[in-house]
């Protein structure tokens, strides 16, 4: 099924751009990325985009398709209408280096800001732990981020009110998450996540959740239990009157 | 001299998969201080898509296991071409190396017990593979990547690394270029480590990203290091084949080790028919005993679909040739027969193989827990590389390493599943201990700011081409895929080879005058117009070395020369930059193994 598509791309850098219409041949089977790869081989060699793995492990690809923030890689074109340009951005929240291709490096300055894991002591002689299947899950599906920030993307706290400063987003609230319920670490990372952390900041809206390519509930699962245990720790009544009166 | 923006380590880690950041980690732990460039963003390396697992001889699931077993597969796996020393160490050493991932929060899948699960996979006598589903790779790269970035690691992210300078013979820095700006970067080093990783994008089909264009081995290379083994080709026997566009896209060997099988377009599970003599002890001769091996009955032995990778490649390129194939042109995988054995195969699918059952329904439409999956070779992985001191890491050439993928030794013909996780782990450790001493011993290089001119001219030079026929970058990166891929793929032979050496040279003057659109800021282009020579050094090293071995062994099948060869057991194929800038071709001799290890070989047949 040779048929042709057109794709709306955001071209240019910080400091302006336009949108330039490509009108390319897709197949069967075709993802957006595909699609810009054309475009790339055929027409505009200089056209900047990330990407890896192409099967949606990496989380290089990011970008807001037809105005949703979506890995590429995984975005079909079967799914979505080419009646009409297929509108393609670089993500919203972060600074624009070229093209589709942001800076993300506030990203991994944030996580180096967050206390690392810390283990407790080994569970055997031989400097193993033991840790059962069950425990583990809950990390584990936090542990599946492929940190492509799409989360950060949608999130309004940064997109629209750029609260870099205060607050460091449902990927790393999922981060703190993993460490925290993490069965062998014993750090404490709680009255971060009150303050520097902003955790206060997120109102729950869930878009993070919406988006998020490998499926963590990362409001529910993440940032609720999180949200709880600050609350727990810093604003229960009754655990503040034990503080008061030197017991708690 | 143009002023440059300089950069001062003691070691200089070039690649920041599994092998690079565990190289840099343990430079800095010594002491050092220690910078480490990626051509991506940090995290995103292709150790990400490692999906089986971590070989280590734990014996946590079968305590018959033991690093013993583990190097005689090795051994066995690499067709006895692998370096010995390199074998044993990594057998020994990759226990203690995965115990130090959970150490640093890795979270790997726990045993009834507790302790880390392992599972089965080609090539290996018992379940050995430590992992995380399907997702092992994620969870290393990044346990790895936090624990360095909190040692105080200067990570270079999106930096792309043209020249290694060397001083009197000895490697003493780099330059590169930053890619969102296309700014000059000079890095001082003491030594330098590389960790590149493979030169899968030579090839048409291929489980490798754009990142795999052999720049190491070309780096390297150019260096005056030896390269060597690198007729050594992994093609992974299955990698997605439709729709197009996903074509190469790995299918971990997991499915197999989880119990699927490899059937025809008849419904045949043609693995059965041709086992090869080293392995008829230890594999299964009916579908009975298979199915019991996957799930952990000790007393059988393992299914054919869990021979080696080279074999069972050859295998389905025999299907696929002889009219047996599926209706893409590969054969079928199927992990969904298991719900003949297992109640709650659905569940049990989706558990242990998240994301191939993601993978499979997103991108083909495919639900794996119902129906198989279509597959055929990849190109994935490539045995050959740097020639590095098994106990160091340390080329041919002083104060450069190198370690994982774009090292040479350790898996000899072919390597086995998750051997390469591993491989990182002990070999990336090694040489950031042995870099980092290295550069405690040794006073800084001197760089000769002419070079650096030189190599800065070097890297602008396509933007003023002005060759108004000449095809661009990425057709002739096209072209020279689909030359490999024909001419020197899983199947070889002395006259296409030849015609491959002839296509060669004309492709290296065509990527001499590629153009370049635009302008320096994170230009794709510019990018592959520079990868171009890397990729064609690699894929010069890889033809002239396979013409050089006449025998067909491990990834290595010449259908001129079917048969292995005992006398061309005794060598290792290495090439290098000759005098007047040609490649040269030498046999070196395979060095005697030890009584003590040639025993435990016998011991294990």
């Amino acid at each position: 099924m040779a048929t042709t598509a057109t794709f709306r791309i955001r071209r240019g850098d910080a400091q302006g751009g336009r949108f330039v219409d490509y009108t390319t041949e897709v197949a069967e089977g075709m993802v957006v990325l595909d699609a810009v790869h054309r475009i790339q081989a055929e027409k505009a060699p200089d056209l900047a985009v990330r990407w890896n793995c192409k099967a949606g492990k990496c989380g290089s690809c990011s970008a807001e398709v037809n105005g949703l923030p979506k890995l590429m890689c995984m975005s079909r074109l079967s799914d979505l209408p080419l009646d009409k340009p297929v509108v393609l951005e670089p993500m919203k929240a972060f600074p624009l280096v070229k093209d589709l291709v942001t800076d993300v490096s506030w990203n991994f300055a944030v996580k180096k800001a967050i206390k690392p894991f810390k283990p407790r002591p080994p569970d055997a002689p031989d400097g193993t732990w033991r840790m059962a299947q069950s425990d583990v899950d809950r990390v584990q599906e936090f542990r599946k981020c492929i940190e492509c920030f799409l989360c950060q993307d949608v999130c309004h706290v940064l997109r629209d009110h750029r609260l870099y400063d205060g607050f460091i987003g449902p990927r790393f609230l999922v981060h703190v998450a993993a460490l925290e319920m993490h069965p062998l670490d014993v750090e404490d990372r709680l009255p971060a996540l009150r303050d520097a952390h902003g955790i206060g900041y997120c109102n729950i809206t869930k878009c993070c959740t919406k988006v998020c390519p490998e499926g963590i509930t990362i409001t529910d699962n993440a940032i609720i239990p999180l949200k709880e245990r600050v609350v727990d720790r810093f604003y229960d009544p009754v655990r503040k009157l034990f503080r008061m009166i030197g017991a708690g | 001299m143009a002023d440059y923006e300089t950069h001062r380590h003691d070691v200089l880690v070039i690649g920041a998969g599994g092998a690079g950041l565990r190289a840099a980690i343990e430079a800095s732990a010594s002491g050092v201080s220690v910078g480490l460039v990626c051509k991506s963003l940090l995290g995103k390396a292709h150790t990400v898509m490692a999906e089986g697992g971590i070989a280590a001889a734990l014996a946590n699931v079968d305590d018959r296991d033991d690093w013993r077993v583990h190097f005689a597969d090795t051994m066995r796996g690499g067709q006895y071409v692998n370096n010995w020393r390199m074998a044993e160490l990594h057998a020994k050493e990759a226990p203690a190396r995965v115990r130090e991932l959970e150490a640093w929060g890795a979270v790997f899948d726990r045993t009834p017990d507790g302790r880390i699960l392992q599972r089965n996979f080609g090539g290996h006598r018992y379940p050995r593979l430590a992992h995380v589903g399907d997702r092992t790779g994620l969870e290393m790269i990044r346990t790895l990547q936090d624990r360095g970035v909190h040692q105080g690691i200067d990570v270079h992210m999106e930096c792309t690394v043209t020249r290694l300078l060397v001083d009197d013979g000895r490697v003493v820095g780099a330059f590169g270029f930053d890619r969102p700006r296309g700014r000059f970067k000079v890095f001082e080093a003491r030594a330098v480590v590389l960790a590149t990783g493979g030169i899968g994008r030579a090839y048409k089909i291929t489980s490798n990203s754009w990142e795999y264009t052999g720049d190491g081995h070309a780096l390297a290379y150019a260096a005056g290091a030896d390269l060597m083994d690198m007729e050594f080709v992994q093609f992974h026997p299955t990698g997605m084949i439709w729709p197009p566009s996903v074509q190469g896209i790995l299918v971990t060997e997991s499915v197999r080790g989880e119990g699927g099988i490899l059937t025809n377009k008849d419904g045949r599970r043609f693995m059965f028919a041709d086992i090869p003599e080293a392995y008829k002890g230890q594999t299964a001769d009916n579908e009975e005993e298979g199915w019991r091996y996957t799930q952990g009955d000790k007393a059988a032995r393992r299914p054919p679909e869990l021979l080696t990778r080279d074999h069972v490649s050859r295998c389905i390129v025999r299907e696929i040739k002889e009219g047996r194939g599926s209706p893409h042109g590969g054969v079928y995988l199927d992990i969904s027969w298991i719900k003949k054995r297992l109640p709650n195969a659905e569940e049990h699918i989706k558990r242990k193989l998240p994301s191939m059952y993601h993978q499979f329904k997103q991108l083909a439409d495919i639900d794996i827990t119902r129906e198989p999956m279509e597959v055929g070779p990849t190109t994935h992985y490539v045995m050959g590389g740097v020639r590095v001191d098994a106990e160091t890491q340390m080329s041919t050439v002083p104060g450069l390493f190198a370690a994982g993928e774009c090292a040479a030794g350790i898996n000899g013909a072919n390597r086995l599943g998750g051997n390469s996780l591993s491989d990182l782990l002990v070999f990336g450790r090694r040489a950031g201990e042995h870099a980092a001493r290295f550069a405690r011993e040794s006073g800084p290089g001197r760089i000769d700011p002419a070079r650096l001119d030189a190599a800065a001219q070097h890297a602008v030079e396509p933007f003023a081409r002005r060759d108004g026929h000449a095809d661009g970058p990425y057709r002739v990166q096209h072209d020279l895929q689909e030359m490999m891929q024909d001419l020197v793929g899983i199947v070889r032979n002395e006259g296409e080879m030849r015609q491959a050496l002839e296509g060669l040279q004309g492709l290296w003057e065509r990527s001499r005058r590629v153009p370049v659109d635009g302008n320096r800021e994170y230009n794709p282009g510019w990018h592959t117009a520079l990868d171009l020579p890397n990729l064609l050094t690699a894929s010069e090293a890889v033809t002239r070395s396979a013409l050089e071995r006449k025998e067909s062994r491990g990834a290595h099948f010449r259908e001129d020369f079917p048969d292995k060869d005992p006398a061309s057991a005794k060598f290792n194929v290495v090439v290098r930059r000759g005098a007047d800038g040609a490649m040269r071709v030498e046999r070196v001799p395979i060095p005697e193994m030890p009584p003590e290890l040639r025993q435990v070989i016998e011991e294990m047949k």
